[in-house]
């Protein structure tokens, strides 16, 4: 029997998946089922838009209006859908070379505005579709196939990015923390204005292997060990917090809505 | 109903005309000589209920107008040389998803940032081939304030009936001339929607049915939820690697242009009907053509002028049945030879082919013409 969530949520003819063994992104796609289920929102009226890598072959698999678009491009193209048809739940599904790289100007120029799109990054820190390139969020030191001496780049924050750039909705999580990362994709989504939600995954086909980082029972250990909600590092002692990375939710505040502001525009002229 | 006249220039009817087509949805990027289009779409969209966005750079303003076209928003886009090189892509996607959008593109001086304020034909070959793989084209020129308005409605009505991106390819004499224009009451004007699915119906994306070309499609957020990407897919509008499956639809996607030229191939001939030699010119210059044949005929020469309206897909056969009456075609361009070579491949040596062009900025004068049709004599 097929879990009830699959049944309503993904188009189980499309499975399985084309992600390789011990990828963190199913767990971060089901997580978006997760929220859209609690959120009681109308399948019809979601749409899920995409660019070119791993984590964007996601749409293909969920069972809503789904844009499989150009490299980098998905939030360009979520911002024409989003414009023209307010009415839709927009969600944008981006890895980290695609969001922040190719895709960076969208990705700042969409958070500036505030348009009600929900943004989320499947950030594996490498190039998998390609076959593990090093990406703006490897970090320094690490391999990937175009950096074999180790990558000499300072990689990018994404979520305090977004934050930099005007998004009113921010959070960071990992593969490894679901009832916590359940909980942010719930809230960005319900947001009203630009959120992200950057998802660490683990590839441990390609940045792992190049990197040594064991199996993906290790890589998901990583996780486990490495990160924890900031609001927990606030309590514990300077040597506890040595070496971890902090996630959780970092923004979340009110601003005017993009569409919304357009809409006033159009009412305005009709008096 | 009395006819509006206006004294319009050519970017200004054409936001006229694509408000007459239906557009309900503009994003781009401003960039000289069109920006007129996107300042008059701001101006404009909102007071109709409509959307304009300006986009952060030249993808974006495709691939938004691409994104509001799929809820069913008629999309527009302008750019000029630069722009539209960086719009390839998603050219690309349009024709691949079969997603209708009209791509203006008002011709300056090329290559690079070139001539910004000056004219150019020079991209008359990347509107056919600026996208990577093959794929279908539709691509019209204007010679007039009055054609652009006319030409921009078609634009859009062509983009809807065979959904494929359709590129307006106008010049920066005619984007930046004021000419007296009559505007029709809607009523007058032909307007042509997508054909969408009945609700209830099952509904295959990218399926055809008996004879036909064109899918049906529906508006995200409609009720279909369907799949779009610019990856091969089979009729459910899902990715698939067969190579079989992407014959078949590339030869459809083919098919939507080469099994309509007749619907889709206009052109004008002035003076051919006794005429021994031919011009061939269009857009911007086709009027110094205009100009130069009056002059020839008044010194009792024989010579006519085809223009073609619709560049691509190219007017072969109108082309090759001319070269056989005439003794020499010369194609006057603004660039270094483009149409000139698919004026000699149609025309297949049937008669001498000659070019006429620059590409410095300047408009082609008769005089200028004239002058290189008499060393052709």
């Amino acid at each position: 029997m097929n879990h009830p969530l699959a049944e309503g949520f993904f188009r189980m003819e499309k499975l399985p998946h084309i992600w390789c063994p011990g990828c963190g992104h199913g767990i971060i796609m089901a997580s978006i089922a997760r929220a859209i289920d609690k959120l009681g929102l109308d399948k019809d009226k979601v749409c899920i838009v995409s660019g070119i890598g791993c984590s964007s072959r996601a749409p293909g698999y969920m069972d809503f209006n789904t844009l499989h678009t150009t490299h980098g491009r998905a939030l360009a193209f979520a911002t024409g859908v989003k414009l023209a048809n307010p009415e839709l739940e927009v969600i944008v599904i981006a890895g980290d070379g695609d969001l922040s790289a190719i895709g960076g100007n969208h990705l700042i120029h969409a958070a500036r505005r505030n348009i009600g799109l929900t943004t989320i990054c499947f950030n594996n820190n490498i190039y998998g579709m390609t076959g593990g390139q090093y990406s703006p969020t490897t970090p320094t030191s690490e391999k990937g196939t175009t950096a074999p001496y180790g990558n000499i780049d300072k990689p990018f924050d994404i979520t305090q990015l977004a934050i930099g750039a005007g998004a009113t909705y921010a959070a960071k999580t990992t593969a490894y923390h679901v009832p916590q990362m359940d909980k942010l994709m719930e809230a960005a989504i319900a947001h009203k204005g630009f959120s992200l939600v950057e998802a660490i995954s683990i590839c441990p086909t390609y940045y792992g292997r190049k990197n040594k980082k064991g199996s993906a029972v290790d890589m998901m250990n990583f996780l486990k060990d490495s990160f924890i909600d900031h609001k927990v590092a606030e309590k514990l002692p300077p040597e506890k917090k040595e070496g971890k990375f902090l996630i959780g939710e970092f923004l979340n505040k009110v601003e005017p809505e993009y569409t919304e502001q357009y809409d006033k525009i159009i009412a305005q002229l009709k008096k | 109903m009395a006819k509006k006249v206006k004294f319009l220039q050519g970017n200004e009817a054409c936001v006229e005309g694509a408000l007459m087509a239906g557009m309900t949805f503009y994003s781009g990027y401003p960039i000289t000589p069109s920006t007129e289009i996107a300042e008059l779409s701001a101006e404009k969209l909102p007071r109709i209920g409509g959307k304009f966005i300006q986009m952060e750079d030249e993808i974006a303003g495709i691939a938004a107008a691409i994104g509001a076209s799929l809820t069913g928003a008629k999309a527009m886009t302008a750019t000029s040389g630069p722009g539209f090189s960086l719009k390839q892509e998603n050219i690309g996607y349009a024709a691949l998803a079969e997603v209708p959008v009209v791509i203006v593109n008002v011709q300056r001086g090329g290559p690079s940032t070139g001539l910004p304020t000056a004219p150019g034909q020079g991209d008359l070959m990347q509107a056919m081939w600026g996208t990577h793989g093959d794929h279908p084209v539709i691509c019209l020129t204007p010679d007039s304030v009055k054609e652009t308005f006319d030409l921009t409605i078609r634009a859009f009505n062509l983009a809807e009936k065979y959904r494929t991106p359709v590129i307006l390819l106008t010049d920066e004499i005619t984007g930046h001339m004021r000419e007296k224009i009559e505007i029709p009451d809607a009523s007058e004007i032909e307007v042509y929607n997508r054909i969408k699915p009945n609700q209830g119906d099952e509904y295959k994306a990218y399926k055809v049915y008996d004879g036909d070309l064109v899918p049906k499609m529906a508006d995200f957020g409609s009720g279909f939820r369907y799949h779009v990407t610019g990856l091969m897919h089979d009729e459910t509008g899902f990715p698939s690697n067969s190579t079989k499956n992407a014959g078949v639809l590339m030869n459809r996607l083919m098919a939507k242009i080469e099994d309509n030229l007749d619907d889709l191939i206009t052109y004008e001939e002035v003076e051919v009907a006794d005429a021994e030699y031919l011009i061939v010119s269009y857009g911007g210059t086709a009027r110094t053509a205009k100009a130069a044949i009056k002059t020839l005929r008044n010194e009792g020469i024989k010579v006519g002028l085809f223009r073609p309206i619709t560049v691509w897909p190219f007017p072969e056969k109108q082309v090759a049945e001319l070269s056989k009456k005439v003794k020499n075609i010369l194609v006057a361009e603004l660039n270094y030879g483009q149409m000139v070579r698919e004026v000699e491949r149609v025309v297949k040596g049937n008669c001498d082919v000659r070019h006429c062009g620059k590409a410095n900025g300047e408009v082609l004068t008769p005089e200028e013409l004239i002058r290189a049709f008499k060393e052709v004599l």
